[in-house]
C-alpha cells in the first residue's frame, strides 16, 4: 500500500504521545502504552548485559522441619558455579517482612512452607545454575505440619513460630459497636451462613525479576518488578547488613503486581548474590513454577456470619466471625485482617455489631496483599447474606440494600462517621435504572432449554490509604529541564494501573502542555522521592496531590518570572500555553527553553509533600493499639453497584456471565480509560475467582503448580463489562478522585454467587463455583424437593 | 549448529546449540527482549512470535526449527510508524502493564491476516492462548475491531 494521505489518523500515530494538551476528563492514550505495544519498554526481566550472572534458590520442599545441615560441597564443585551461599553468608538480620519480620532470607533454623529459601546459588549461565541446584542436598529433622487455621488456634497445637507471644495467632481483631451480642435477641429475623473463600493466585504475566550489581562506589544497585522501592531498600539494608546509603532500587514498569509484589521477592536474594559476584551483575528470574510455590497468595477465608433485621428490614445486629490463613510469614497478614474486620458489614448502617477475626498461622503458602486486601473476602459474605436476609424478609434485594446504605454522615459497622463522599446510594439507584436490572424479569424468562437465568448484584465499599497511624504520605518532584521540558519525578510505582500516566496527564493540565513535553523518571531511590507503595488504592490519590501541589509551585514560578521579563504587571496578565508563556494583553510570547535559561538551577525544581488525613476518632473507637496499627479505621472509601446476567448450564453445572454492568464512585473520573481499565481488569480477576480459580493446597504441598492446574480467564471466559462512573467530587482528592485499583475485585463472586442463587434456588457457600459444585448444589436441593 | 534465517526482515546467520530454546537466543543472544517468558510451558502466549507469519510460542520451539523461517517479533512489526495493531492498541486502551502486549499484537496480527473482519466471538477465540491479567480482554477485542476497520478503510472498502 502506497503512503497515502486517505490513512486514518491511527495509522499517522508516530512512536511516540501525540501533541495534544493534556487535560482532566480526557481519555487520553497511556504515554507508556507506545513503549510497551513495539516491545522496547524494559521491564525488570529484560536486563541482561556483559558478563552477567545468573542466581537461583535452592527451596525447602517441605512445608515444616527443622534444619540440621546443608550440604553445597557438590554444588559448590559443579562446573560454571560461581559461589553457593546460606544463610552463614548473611551479615545482617536475616529476617524480612513489613510489620513483624519474621520472614528469612535464608533459612537458618527451621523451614515453615515448601517454598523457603535454604541456599543460593551464583552461576555462569542458566544450565550451570540448574545443575548446581539439583547437587544441594540439606538434613531434615520433619516436625508435623500446620495446615488448619481453627486447628491451628487450639492450645497445644505445634508451632509454627515458637517466640511468636500469639502462638500461631499473628493478630486477632476485636471490634464490637453498639450492645453488641445482645441486640440479636432484638432482630425480627436472622439469618446464618458461614462462607469459604479460596486462596488466590496473582498470576502476574511477569514473574518476580531482578537484576543487581555493585557499583563502582560501593553502593549495591538493584534493578526489581516491586511496588515499594523505598521500603525494599530498607528491608534489603537491613537484612543484609548494610548502610541504607548503599543500597540503590530501580523500580522499572512492573509487568503486573496486583499486591503480589508489594514486599520483597527477589531482591535480598539478588543483593545477597551481587555481594558475591566481584562486581559483576547478576540476575534472577523466578520460573512460573517458583513464582507459584513462594510467591504470596490472596488469604484464604472461613467466615462465619449472622445478620439480623426488623421485619421492615432495617439492619439491626451483625455478628461476624473471620479465620484468615496466612501462612508462615506476616506478609500484610495483619493488616489484611484489619481491613477484612472494617469491612465486613458492608456499605450499611448496622447499629450494632461483634466482629471478631483471627489471622493465622500456617505451614500452607504465604497468605499477603492481593488487590482486593481483605474486603474481597468479606463482600463475597456480606453481600450473599443481604440476598439471603432479603428472602427470609420477603424484599427485593435492592431496595434491602438502598433501605440500609450508607450516606454521608452515617456509621459504617466499625463505628467510623463516614465524612468524604459517599456514593453508595447513587450507585445503587443508577442501577435500579440500568436495563441490566429493569429488563431482568424478561431476560430470565427467555432461557433456553436446560438452561436456567439468574441475575445477581452486589454492593460494595473499599477503603483507601493507609489507616490511622501509618502515615500515607508521598513526595513530589517536578524540573523545568534547561530544554524547557517538564521532568516528573514519579515516587510510586507503575506497576500497570497506569499511574505515571496520569501523572503526566496532571502536570501537563496545570502547565497547559502537550505531552511530548513531559518527560516521566520511574521510582529510583536515588532519584525520586519516598512516597510509599503502590498499593491501597492510594496511588494517584496520594502521589496526585503531592505533584499537584509541586507544579503549581512550579508553575507560580514559571509565571512571575514570565511577568518579570515580559515587563507586565502581575502575573494574571500571563499565561502557560505549550511550549510558552504569553503576555495576554500584548501576545507576546518567551518561550520556555529562553524562560529556563532565566531559572538558577535550585528554582527550576519543585517539591511538594501530601498526607492524606485520618479518621478523627481512631482513637476512641477501638482500645486496641493494635488493631489501629494495623489500620483500622479509614476515612477515605470508594463506592460501588454491580450486576450481572448469569446462566447456568442444568447438565453440566456450567456457569456463563452473559453481562455485567458495574457502577463505581472513584470519585471524578481524570482518564477514562485508565479508570476503564481498572473497573475491567479488577471485575475479571474477581470473575476468576468466582469462577475458575482455586490455589489448591494438601498438607502444605501445592497441588496446583502451574497455569495447565491453575484456571485463569481467557478471552472466551470474560463477558462484556460496561463501566458507569458515578462521578462524586472528593474535596480532598486532587481534582476530585479517589482511589479506583481495587474496588472492582470485590464484586463479582458475590454477583455470580446471588445470580445462581436466583436461577438456580440453591446457595453455594464455598468459592469458586465450580461446575462441579453447581452440580452437586443443584442435586441435592433436587433430592430434597421429591423427598 | 549454524542456522540461518530472516529475523526482522534481516537474513541472519547463528552459531548456537539446536536446542537452544527460541525465547532464549532471541532474549539472550540477539537482545530481542520483546518476546517475553510468562510460564516457559506453552500456556500463557507471551512469548508469540510469528513464524512463516503465523503465530508460534517461541519457549516451545527450539533453534534448529528457525532454519530456513521467515522470523517476525514485536521488534520487527513497526517500521516509521506504528502498525495499525499497534496503534489500535494504543488508542483503544488495550495496553496496562504490557507484558502480555508483544504476543497480543502478533496473535491479532495472525489473525487479521487470516481472517480481516472477524466476530467478536472470533477475536475472543484466536486470542484466548494468550493471557493477560490487567485488562479483562474487553479493550484488547476493541482494538482488534477497531485495527480491522482501519484496514478495512486503509483499501477502501
Amino acid at each position: 500500500m502506497k503512503q497515502s494521505e486517505q490513512k486514518p489518523d491511527s495509522m499517522l500515530a508516530s512512536h511516540g504521545p501525540k501533541d495534544t494538551r493534556l487535560s482532566i476528563g480526557t481519555s487520553a492514550p497511556r504515554a507508556d502504552a507506545y513503549a510497551k505495544v513495539t516491545g522496547t519498554e524494559r521491564f525488570a526481566a529484560d536486563y541482561y548485559g556483559f558478563d552477567l550472572l545468573w542466581a537461583g534458590v535452592k527451596r525447602a520442599g517441605v512445608p515444616h522441619a527443622r534444619l540440621k545441615s546443608i550440604d553445597t560441597s557438590h554444588a559448590e564443585q559443579a562446573p560454571g558455579v560461581v559461589c553457593v551461599l546460606t544463610h552463614r553468608h548473611i551479615n545482617g538480620a536475616n529476617r524480612q517482612g513489613v510489620i513483624r519480620k519474621d520472614q528469612p532470607v535464608l533459612v537458618d533454623n527451621k523451614v515453615r512452607h515448601c517454598g523457603d529459601a535454604v541456599a543460593l546459588v551464583v552461576a555462569e549461565d542458566k544450565k550451570s545454575l540448574a545443575q548446581a541446584l539439583e547437587l544441594i542436598t540439606f538434613d531434615l529433622e520433619p516436625l508435623p505440619a500446620v495446615t488448619d487455621p481453627e486447628a491451628a488456634l487450639v492450645a497445644g497445637s505445634v508451632l509454627v513460630h515458637e517466640d511468636h507471644p500469639g502462638g500461631n495467632v499473628l493478630l486477632a481483631g476485636d471490634q464490637s459497636t453498639g450492645i453488641g451480642e445482645a441486640a440479636a435477641d432484638e432482630c425480627d429475623v436472622l439469618v446464618e451462613g458461614c462462607f469459604r473463600t479460596p486462596r488466590q493466585e496473582h498470576a502476574y504475566l511477569e514473574t518476580e525479576a531482578g537484576w543487581a550489581q555493585v557499583q563502582e562506589d560501593g553502593k549495591l544497585a538493584i534493578v526489581c518488578s516491586t511496588q515499594t522501592p523505598f521500603r525494599d531498600r530498607a528491608e534489603v539494608a537491613e537484612a543484609l547488613g548494610l548502610d541504607l546509603s548503599g543500597v540503590r532500587i530501580i523500580a522499572p514498569y512492573a509487568g503486573g503486581a496486583f499486591g503480589g509484589k508489594d514486599g520483597v521477592t527477589v531482591q535480598t536474594l539478588l543483593g545477597l548474590a551481587a555481594l558475591h559476584a566481584d562486581g559483576r551483575p547478576v540476575k534472577m528470574w523466578w520460573s512460573r513454577e517458583e513464582s507459584f510455590l513462594a510467591g504470596t497468595k490472596r488469604h484464604p477465608a472461613t467466615m462465619f456470619y449472622r445478620l439480623g433485621a426488623k421485619s421492615d428490614g432495617t439492619l439491626h445486629f451483625i455478628s461476624v466471625r473471620l479465620y484468615l490463613d496466612t501462612g508462615p510469614y506476616d506478609h500484610l497478614g495483619g493488616v489484611v485482617l484489619a481491613l477484612a474486620l472494617e469491612h465486613a458489614g458492608g456499605p450499611y448502617r448496622i447499629p450494632n455489631a461483634v466482629l471478631k477475626g483471627w489471622c493465622v498461622y500456617t505451614n500452607n503458602p504465604i497468605g499477603g496483599a492481593f488487590r482486593g486486601f481483605g474486603v474481597t473476602q468479606v463482600t463475597a459474605a456480606i453481600e450473599q447474606m443481604m440476598d439471603m436476609l432479603a428472602q427470609r424478609l420477603d424484599m427485593d434485594p435492592l431496595e434491602l440494600r438502598l433501605k440500609n446504605a450508607v450516606r454521608q454522615g452515617d456509621r459504617n459497622c466499625v463505628g467510623k462517621t463516614l465524612v468524604t463522599s459517599t456514593g453508595i446510594v447513587e450507585c445503587l439507584e443508577g442501577l435500579k435504572r440500568h436495563p441490566v436490572w429493569t429488563e431482568r424479569d424478561a431476560w430470565k424468562s427467555a432461557s433456553g432449554p436446560f438452561k436456567r437465568r439468574g441475575v445477581g448484584i452486589a454492593a460494595l465499599m473499599h477503603a483507601s490509604g493507609y489507616g490511622p497511624v501509618v502515615p500515607d504520605f508521598a513526595n513530589a518532584k517536578v524540573d523545568l529541564t534547561r530544554e524547557g521540558t517538564f521532568r516528573v519525578y514519579c515516587g510510586v510505582v507503575d506497576m500497570g494501573q497506569g499511574n505515571a500516566a496520569t501523572n503526566a496527564q496532571i502536570v501537563g493540565a496545570i502547565l497547559g502542555q502537550e505531552a511530548g513535553r513531559i518527560e516521566l523518571v520511574l521510582p529510583d531511590t536515588d532519584l525520586t522521592l519516598p512516597s510509599g507503595s503502590a498499593s491501597a488504592s492510594r496511588c494517584t490519590y496520594t502521589f496526585g496531590n503531592a505533584l499537584a501541589g509541586a507544579t503549581r509551585i512550579l508553575r507560580a514560578r514559571i509565571l512571575q518570572r514570565a511577568a518579570d521579563l515580559l515587563m507586565v504587571r502581575n502575573t494574571e496578565e500571563v499565561a502557560l500555553i505549550p511550549g510558552a508563556v504569553r503576555c495576554l494583553r500584548t501576545g507576546r510570547e518567551i518561550p520556555l527553553q529562553r524562560l529556563a535559561e532565566f531559572f538558577g538551577d535550585v528554582e527550576r525544581v519543585a517539591t511538594d509533600h501530601f498526607r492524606a488525613p485520618v479518621a478523627a476518632e481512631a482513637e476512641t473507637l477501638n482500645p486496641d493499639v493494635n488493631l489501629r496499627l494495623h489500620g483500622l479505621p479509614h476515612t477515605l472509601f470508594s463506592y460501588g453497584a454491580h450486576a450481572a446476567w448469569i446462566e447456568v448450564d442444568e447438565l453440566t453445572g456450567g456457569i456463563e456471565v452473559k453481562r455485567y454492568v458495574a457502577l463505581s464512585d472513584c470519585g471524578t473520573v481524570l482518564n477514562s480509560q485508565i479508570y476503564e481499565q481498572q473497573i475491567q481488569g479488577g471485575i475479571a480477576q474477581g470473575l476468576g475467582l468466582a469462577l475458575t480459580e482455586e490455589f489448591l493446597v494438601n498438607e502444605g504441598r501445592i497441588t496446583t503448580p502451574d497455569f495447565f492446574t491453575y484456571i485463569l480467564p481467557t478471552a472466551t471466559d470474560v463477558p462484556e463489562i460496561e463501566s458507569i462512573p458515578v462521578e462524586i467530587h472528593e474535596a480532598t482528592g486532587p481534582f476530585g478522585l479517589k482511589g479506583v485499583g481495587e474496588i472492582a475485585v470485590n464484586g463479582p463472586l458475590p454477583v455470580v454467587a446471588n445470580g445462581v442463587a436466583d436461577a438456580c434456588g440453591v446457595r453455594i457457600f464455598s468459592a469458586p463455583l465450580t461446575p462441579e459444585r453447581v452440580r452437586s448444589a443443584v442435586a441435592a436441593r433436587a433430592r430434597e424437593e421429591t423427598l | 549448529m549454524t542456522i540461518t534465517f530472516t529475523l526482522n526482515g534481516q537474513p541472519v546467520e547463528v552459531d548456537t546449540a539446536a536446542d537452544r530454546r527460541v525465547v532464549d537466543l532471541l532474549r539472550e543472544d540477539l537482545g530481542l527482549t520483546g518476546a517475553k517468558e510468562g510460564c516457559g510451558s506453552g500456556d500463557c502466549g507471551a512469548c508469540t512470535i510469528l513464524v512463516d507469519g503465523e503465530s508460534r510460542l517461541s519457549c516451545l520451539m527450539l533453534a534448529a526449527q528457525l532454519e530456513g523461517r521467515t522470523i517476525t517479533t514485536i521488534e520487527g512489526v513497526a517500521s516509521e510508524n506504528l502498525h495499525t495493531i499497534q496503534a489500535a492498541f494504543v488508542e483503544h486502551g488495550a495496553v496496562q502493564c504490557g507484558f502480555c502486549t508483544p504476543g497480543m499484537v502478533l496473535a491479532a496480527m495472525d489473525l487479521l491476516h487470516r481472517n480481516p473482519h472477524p466476530t467478536s466471538h472470533e477475536i475472543r477465540q484466536a486470542l484466548s492462548g494468550n493471557l493477560c491479567r490487567c485488562t479483562g480482554y474487553q479493550k484488547i477485542v476493541d482494538a482488534v475491531h477497531a485495527a480491522a476497520r482501519s484496514c478495512d478503510l486503509r483499501e477502501g472498502k
